[in-house]
């Protein structure tokens, strides 16, 4: 995989050098061009400080929206399936425009960029969320609770201490995967004048017309910061695991 | 009037239309052990499981200490810390060591604290025979020694009754050996133990009672000799046979 990324890269730097690029703008040699490099940067905090926060929520949320779903009274599971089904039905970025200008007027309460944005970003992952955790519960062995049960235990300390750190464990690559999907869809903030990676991005090509040396940075922000998190979750896997 | 430690009377358990337990009664004192087999889908585990409420009967009642198991989350816990049970597949947690699996349930259900629990862990390992391997890992361990940590696991729990559920079915020829010791010695020190087992040499060894089931009823009860030398049923005597002949 990272031979083909270097290849890409590769590629990409050859045709760089012909006439239809404009490197200047980017180009870390001059002033100008060094200004605009860090103006695209400072974006970076907030996208992953956004994603961070909305996988956070989203991952309790999630969860607290999965058990009902593990229920035996068909109820429970009932407020389960329609939490999943209606909000897994709704694009991100109708939500998004919804938490942001909707929301204000059917609750006077407005929430600025940042938090609509995280506030969009969890609800939309947190019904994928409430699936993996339940496959996850699931995937664990009647045993488990019996045994738990046989030594008393009452139902939070069964979740707390024997079905979820096996179940999170079970989970983890596929968290890993929502956690890269999130930071992706962190960019769709952007239209309501979040000030993050795609966002600068989008006023810098305003200022310079070079789209498309400013949007092969943008690809390279995104692909490294998901190259540093896919490589963060695997060590993460590797510990959990290590023990047995 | 001497009042049993265990009551089972005129139990039955459906699952759908299937009738796994059919009018089952029994009665368990305490100290007394008792040792039931029968053929696959007798409904051993069924019963067994019934006095711990991991299965629900639809009718009858069970009496555990005085205690007449129903619903009530009290009476149930009370039931449950009354009543260690061990599986045929162990069912340790595989994601905590060896010790912690012996100090969960005396930590957060008995309310022991950590130096306490782990004291008391390590004794119950002593008595199991595998005190070096409080550190591993549930998956590093053989089966016997994980069913010998199964059975300390319960034990930490201070129960009056020990449930068995055919605890060297998944177990290597080699390794039912020590775990029918830990269990010999277990009974010797007067725990009540009721043991679903198909290990005659167990039985005869060990249990006071007789059990043999079939189709969901109870087809022969008695003191262990009595029913090895004259066994009532044809069944149970034909049952006999085709384990001895393996
Ligand atoms: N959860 C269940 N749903 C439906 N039927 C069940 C269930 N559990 C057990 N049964 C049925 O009830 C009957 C009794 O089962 P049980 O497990 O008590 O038998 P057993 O005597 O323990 O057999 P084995 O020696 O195979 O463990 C079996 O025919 C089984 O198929
Ligand atoms: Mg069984």
């Amino acid at each position: 995989m990272k031979r083909n990324i270097l290849l890409l890269s590769g590629a990409l730097l050859l045709s760089g050098c012909s006439e239809n690029w404009g490197w200047y703008v980017v180009d870390p040699r001059t002033p100008n061009g060094l200004a605009n490099l860090k103006f695209m940067m400072t974006g970076a905090y907030n996208t992953i400080l956004m994603s961070l926060m909305a996988i956070l929520i989203s991952v309790i949320v999630g969860l607290l929206i999965a058990l009902p779903g593990l229920s035996s009274k068909p109820y429970y599971r009932a407020i389960n399936r329609t939490y999943v089904e209606v909000v897994r039905a709704v694009p991100i970025l109708v939500l998004i425009l919804w938490v942001y200008y909707g929301l204000p007027q059917l609750t006077g309460l407005t929430l600025n960029v940042f938090w609509a944005g995280v506030f969009a970003l969890a609800l939309s992952d947190s019904a994928f969320q409430a699936e993996i955790f339940r496959g996850g519960i699931q995937s664990i062995s009647r045993g488990q609770y019996e045994a738990a049960q046989s030594i008393s235990l009452n139902y939070r300390d069964t979740m707390r201490f024997v079905i979820l750190p096996q179940a999170i464990r079970r989970i983890l690559p596929a968290l890993g995967n929502q956690l890269v999907y999130m930071l992706k869809m962190s960019s769709l903030v952007s239209v309501i004048g979040m000030q993050e990676l795609t966002r600068k991005a989008n006023e810098l090509v305003v200022t310079e017309y070079r789209p498309l040396e400013i949007y092969t940075i943008l690809v390279l922000e995104y692909l490294l910061l998901i190259l540093i998190l896919s490589a963060g979750v695997r060590w993460l896997e590797q510990r959990m695991n290590a023990a047995y | 009037m001497k009042s049993a430690l265990i009551s089972i009377q005129k139990v039955s358990k459906r699952y759908d239309r299937f009738l796994a337990l059919d009018d089952v009664s029994l009665e368990v004192n305490a100290g007394e052990k008792v040792v039931i087999c029968g053929p696959s889908g007798s409904g051993k585990s069924t019963l067994i499981r019934c006095i711990n409420r991991l299965e629900t009967h639809d009718s009858g009642e069970i009496i555990v200490d005085g205690l007449r198991l129903s619903n009530d989350k009290h009476v149930l816990e009370k039931i449950r810390g009354h009543c260690g049970m061990v599986f045929q597949q162990f069912n340790l947690f595989p994601h905590l060591s060896v010790l912690e699996n012996l100090t969960l349930g005396p930590r957060r259900a008995l309310g022991l604290d950590e130096k306490a629990a782990n004291e008391q862990a390590m004794r119950y390992l002593e008595r199991v025979k595998i005190p070096d391997q409080a550190h591993k890992f549930p998956g590093q361990l053989s089966g016997g020694q994980q069913q010998r940590v199964a059975i300390a696991r319960s034990l930490c729990m201070q129960p009056r009754i020990m449930l068995f559920d055919e605890p060297t079915s998944a177990l290597d020829p080699e390794m039912i050996a020590e775990v029918l010791e830990v269990m010999s010695e277990l009974a010797s020190d007067g725990m009540t133990m009721i043991v679903v087992t198909h290990e005659m040499g167990f039985a005869r060894r060990v249990a006071d009672k007789m059990v043999f089931m079939d189709q969901g009823q109870i087809v022969e009860v008695g003191p262990t000799e009595q029913v090895f030398e004259a066994p009532k049923s044809e069944r149970f005597a034909a049952f006999i046979q085709q384990i001895l002949n393996h």
